[in-house]
């Protein structure tokens, strides 16, 4: 008896559970159906690689979120897809003389529940990003206007924080230095603003799509299924609506470069390429043979750090042995395959000012690196290559692996010395280049702004949490400090060549290439292109079919 | 009964604490943090994040507060997904990954009994052979490339089935055959291996003399007994499966719970570690105090441990 | 019909008290009567064959290719043709001789993951079965534990705490890898343990290793060897897991798992990086699985005539 009371018991725990479960998406289909209406031509099917971290302006941190928010957010100017920067909220822009004290003027603007968009806003949206309670991890972007920095830091008062609201349409800021990139900075997602009411009426405004997402960009954030999709819908309040032509964009969360790549060839999805997922490795070969694919140069550094306290890497001439050796070329072109440029220099050529090789070295120039091992060896004590043992750290990842085998086999071919690849998972490989317990490693920068500035002040002293090296030089330090007060645009890039230079005479980093964005697009779809800082702006985006 | 019941429960509980316990010290040991990026912000930020997420108290708080989550089922908020609770995490992802697990639970265990009867019915002949290459090519290809492969031609060369997505049953069936394929492969050989030890009892042996044909005497007494392996299998590998596979969920898109055990790890996401794991464990727990009560239903001659011993 | 013999034909031959122990059938010792069986199983002998001949090319590759395994040949992704019998990978270093390096690997991964498996899974098994009670509890408790304290977070922190390499691989495998095969012992022993032999067996006084190794063991021999043969190949993967993660052998060093796990990014367009991996993973494992199943029959003492 027992027993059949027990079967009986298991047979209806697995019809219950069969009953309370359903496929979760199949009652949502008919709504997404009928939402999608009569124009559904204007629709863009995307999709990005994983769940936003957030989608709270002054919170994001990543690309993925980043790409939602500049569609659904617009702050006092906005970048182009020439990567102008335009103006956006603010219809004029003052600066003094001084070039530290810009003046707003924003034009009649609707949050998408219709309430004005004021000054206000953008001072509650900055300081809400620079309060300390808040733990803002992009809030150092924000750093050139004067007295954030302390603030945001505990050692200053909110009252000093340079942001002043002369009257609902006009904000003044005052900056610490002059700073050049200012307005590109007003474009980034962290000096977004956020509807003050909204977002004091509900601290957790941004963690649902829907009409409690306000926000005041070319969309909406009409619906997020969390880990699965967003929907963005065109937004009705917006100033510039006539320039919108999409009226849904509908972004699916894949995180397999490979599932998203057969969806793009399904034509399920209409365009393929960071931020919105990436061109997977093995794809770029069948993509260039049928012309499809798009190049562009992208403000962004691949790069092998070395150890600059490490036994055999504090030898400057052992690195620039390493540096030299590297073959850059036959790396792109057999490895990583983007039409990328080799990296003879610190600063990308998509930055301005650096479009041009400057000449401090050149790529895989083994006759000199062989002297300067030669050299280093003998200031080492070394008498055989072999006994120069060099680790390449890298952080879990084919790509990673492949570049590292590839410079791992010429190393020792070429040099004759001994190398072996340190492969850690993402958090204890960052650790370990943090503590520098690793001989040469991996790292890629990507410029937030397009300024030379973000790639070098990373070197501006060992301290320097991107630095990463343990390398500091005392006349880099100098140049970088008078580059940050310098006003003349042409004295300024003297100063940033004149680091850049320190540093490939040095080399605590050997440069190995500038990264490109890759991306294929479905030929209907038109406008749609990363700006050389890879960001995407869908409001230009048009479907012609 | 009963006493056997509440025993268990109370090795339940002592599990789980035990599990929280070591996850907890593994946590804190592995380096990294849930606010670790390439490009480092100030220290005093950090600072301020950890003291939002209390991970600057000392660690006995810290494992005060898991163990009275635990008690409590409630995780808190996640560190990496800003605004998002632990408990919503798993209450919005379970049942996606529950229905493509039972899904596949049903097909692994259905077809697997099924080539295992067949291949034991046909020992060391042509269907034997036939079945165990599809069980051993089931063990020997594991689901990442099976998935791959299934997206591949079914999803994009023939276009019968979509690549990826949660939309409705279709979605779930070439995902639910990749994780299947495996566990059917391994269930058929389990299944065949103790059916053939069954074939040689003398109650079978009685059986068939009785006159009983082939099938019936499968039916009714064989597949019975030779399901004990498999039921004691299939209990941690059910735990396993309705939790969700980080793998096909991934190829395949789907919002399932199987992601949050790698990506909370590889986020350092400690709330949701803990949550997902604690989750996990109690179902584990549970499935596996089923096999044992099972069992008894089986073999009559197991019996709950409450009572001594004979 | 019947037809009488007539008495006169039979003979008295008389008894030779001396052959009176003497069998009339050659005796056998228990492993040659294995060996007979198991060398009349033809699927089990070819299976023999293919570990073999995997096992020989493995030892032999250095002297059988021309070409090392972190050799960049400068062909890409090239298919396979009379240079490369295998094609080249994305690096353009030879599948052919990388597939016999990654045998060496994936081979010692797979043999120690059984041993494992029979060492610490049986043992833990059929002593928690036989003993029953809260020493099973107990022990089949911490099984549990293993199974579900997060295993990418004991994987990292052995990556922090030890040099990547065989021997954390092997750490790393034994933390999870027997308990399937403890738990499928277990079941089979509380089985087992109430038969009529195994009861007599006690009441005899027989000793509790005697038991296990005597009649335990041989009775559950189907399912142990079942579960090797599902050990092996996901031990294989877990290494390419555990390679990816770090953990495990470094690159440009392969393994079939690694190798089918990164071939399998390119189905669509280097399919051959995949399938020849895949191919050997699959082919061994049927190998094993034919001496496995060679073995049982050949071991399982109900089968004896």
């Amino acid at each position: 008896m027992k027993k059949k009371t027990v079967l009986l018991a298991l047979i209806s725990i697995v019809m219950l559970v069969l009953a309370a479960c359903g496929f979760g998406g199949k009652k949502e289909e008919g709504t997404k159906d009928s939402g999608k209406g009569k124009d559904s031509k204007q629709d863009l099917n995307l999709v990005i690689p994983s769940e936003p971290p957030s989608l709270n302006p002054q919170l994001a941190t990543d690309s993925t979120s980043g790409a939602v928010l500049r569609s659904v957010f617009e702050g006092l100017t906005r970048v182009d897809k020439d990567g102008k920067v335009q103006p956006a909220v603010a219809e004029k822009i003052d600066v003094s003389d001084d070039k530290k004290t810009y003046t707003f003027h924003l034009r009649d603007s609707k949050w998408s529940n219709g309430d004005a968009v004021t000054a206000k806003d953008f001072k509650y949206a900055w300081e809400f990003a620079l309060n300390p309670k808040n733990a803002s991890e992009y809030a150092s972007i924000l750093y050139s206007i004067k007295g954030a920095e302390a603030f945001n830091l505990g050692k200053g008062k909110v009252e000093d924080v340079g942001i002043e609201v002369k009257d609902d349409k006009t904000l003044v800021v005052t900056l610490e230095n002059p700073t050049p990139y200012f307005t590109e900075i007003t474009a980034f997602y962290t000096a977004m603003p956020v509807n003050e009411k909204v977002a004091t009426e509900n601290k957790k405004w941004s963690a649902e799509g829907g009409e409690g997402y306000v926000s005041n960009g070319p969309f909406t954030l009409s619906d997020w299924k969390h880990s699965a999709s967003l929907t963005l819908k065109k937004n009705d309040s917006y100033w510039d609506k006539e320039a919108v032509s999409l009226n849904n964009v509908n972004i699916k969360m894949v995180e397999s470069e490979a599932t998203a790549n057969r969806m793009f060839k399904n034509n399920e999805i209409d365009f393929l390429g960071s931020p919105f997922q990436t061109v997977p490795l093995d794809a770029i070969d069948g993509y260039k043979k049928d012309k499809s694919l798009n190049i562009e140069d992208y403000a962004a550094i691949y790069e092998y750090k070395m150890n600059t306290t490490g036994e055999f890497t504090k030898n400057v001439n052992i690195r620039k042995a390493l540096a030299l050796s590297i073959d850059r070329q036959g790396l792109i072109d057999n490895v990583v395959k983007g039409e990328q440029t080799p990296a003879l220099g610190m600063v990308p050529t998509a930055i301005a000012g650096f479009e041009d090789d400057r000449g401090y070295i050149t790529d895989n120039n083994l006759d000199e690196a062989k002297k300067a091992l030669a050299k280093g060896m003998e200031e080492l004590g070394i008498k055989d290559a072999k006994d120069v043992k060099i680790n390449i750290s890298i952080n879990t990842s084919e790509a990673h692996a492949a570049i590292a085998q590839y410079i791992q086999e010429g190393w020792t071919k070429n040099l004759g010395i001994t190398t072996k690849i340190d492969n850690s998972e993402w958090q204890v490989f960052l650790d370990k280049m943090s503590s520098l317990d690793y001989t040469v490693g991996r790292m890629g920068w990507i410029a937030d702004y397009n300024d030379a500035y973000t790639f070098l002040e990373r070197y501006d002293s060992a301290k320097n949490g991107n630095n990463d090296t343990g390398w500091e030089n005392k006349e880099y330090t100098d140049l970088m400090k008078k580059a940050v007060k310098e006003t003349d645009e042409a004295k300024r890039e003297k100063l940033l060549k004149d680091g850049e230079k320190i540093l490939m005479t040095e080399f605590p980093v050997a440069p190995v290439y500038f990264y490109t964005n890759l991306w294929v697009e479905k030929d209907y779809v038109k406008n749609m292109a990363p700006t050389s800082l890879g960001e995407i702006s869908l409001k230009d985006v048009k479907i012609e079919k | 009964m009963i006493n056997y019941l509440l025993k268990r429960l109370a090795y339940i509980l002592v599990a789980l604490f035990v599990i929280v316990t070591i996850t907890f010290f593994l946590m804190r040991i592995a380096p990294g943090s849930p606010f670790a990026s390439e490009k480092n912000f100030p220290p005093e930020i950090t600072a301020q994040l950890n003291a939002q997420y209390g991970l600057d108290n000392p660690w006995y708080v810290q494992y005060k507060d898991y163990l009275v989550q635990t008690a409590k089922l409630d995780f808190g908020q996640s560190m990496k997904y800003k605004d998002r609770s632990t408990n919503d995490m798993i209450s919005e992802s379970f049942p996606v990954s529950l229905t493509l697990g039972i899904e596949a639970m049903l097909l692994a265990v259905g077809l697997g009994v099924l080539i295992g009867v067949v291949s034991a019915l046909y020992h060391n002949k042509f269907p034997d052979y036939l079945a165990t290459t599809i069980a051993v090519l089931g063990i020997s290809v594991p689901s990442f490339i099976l998935a791959g492969l299934l997206q591949y031609f079914i999803g994009l060369k023939l276009h019968w089935l979509p690549i990826g997505g949660w939309d409705g049953f279709k979605y779930s069936i070439l995902p639910a055959l990749a994780i299947a394929f495996t566990h059917m492969g391994f269930i058929a050989k389990l299944t065949r291996s103790s059916m053939l030890e069954q074939n040689h009892s003398e109650y079978v042996k009685m059986a068939r003399a009785k006159g009983l044909g082939k099938w019936t005497t499968v039916f009714k007494h064989t597949l019975r007994n030779a399901l004990l392996p498999v039921v004691t299998y299939l209990g941690p590998l059910t735990a396993g499966v309705v939790t969700g596979s980080f793998i096909v969920e991934q190829i395949f898109a789907i919002p399932g719970l199987g992601k949050y055990f790698v990506t909370s790890i590889t986020n350092r996401d400690y709330t949701v570690i803990m949550g997902t794991t604690v989750f996990y464990s109690i179902i584990l727990l549970f499935a596996v105090l089923l096999v044992d009560i099972l069992y008894s239903v089986i073999d009559p001659r197991i019996k709950f441990k409450g009572a001594k011993k004979s | 019909m019947t037809q009488k013999i007539p008495v006169e034909k039979f003979n008295i031959v008389g008894i030779d008290n001396s052959k009176n122990d003497q069998l009339a059938k050659k005796s056998v010792s228990f492993w040659s009567e294995v060996w007979h069986r198991f060398s009349h199983n033809k699927l089990a002998i070819v299976g023999l064959i293919i570990i073999t001949i995997v096992a020989l090319m493995a030892i032999f590759v250095p002297w059988l290719s021309p070409y090392k395994y972190s050799d960049v040949l400068g062909n890409f992704n090239h298919p396979p043709s009379a240079k490369n019998w295998f094609g080249t990978d994305d690096l353009g270093r030879d599948v052919f001789t990388r597939v016999w390096y990654g045998a060496r690997i994936s081979l010692f991964i797979g043999l120690s993951a059984a041993i494992i498996d029979l060492i610490i899974g049986v043992a833990w098994g059929s002593i928690a079965g036989l003993a029953g009670g809260r020493v099973d509890d107990i022990m089949m408790r911490i099984a549990d534990v293993l199974t579900a304290v997060p295993y990418l977070l004991v994987v990292i922190i052995l990556l922090v705490v030890m040099q990547p390499g065989l021997l954390p691989m092997i750490i790393a495998l034994s933390i999870t890898g027997w308990v399937n095969m403890a738990r499928i012992v277990r079941g089979e022993v509380l089985s087992i343990k109430n038969q009529e032999y195994v009861l007599a067996a006690r009441t005899l006084g027989g000793r509790t290793g005697h038991l296990i190794m005597r009649h335990l063991v041989p009775n559950a021999l189907g399912a142990i060897i079942v579960t090797m043969t599902l050990t092996i190949p996901s031990a294989i993967f877990t290494e390419s897991f555990l390679s990816y993660i770090g953990l495990g052998v470094s690159q440009p060093q392969a393994s079939w798992g690694t190798m089918a796990s990164e071939g399998n990014n390119a189905i669509d367009t280097a399919p051959w990086r995949l399938i020849f991996p895949a191919l050997f993973i699959s082919v061994t494992i049927f190998a094993f699985n034919a001496i496995g199943d060679g073995l049982r029959d050949a071991l399982d003492p109900k089968l004896r005539k």
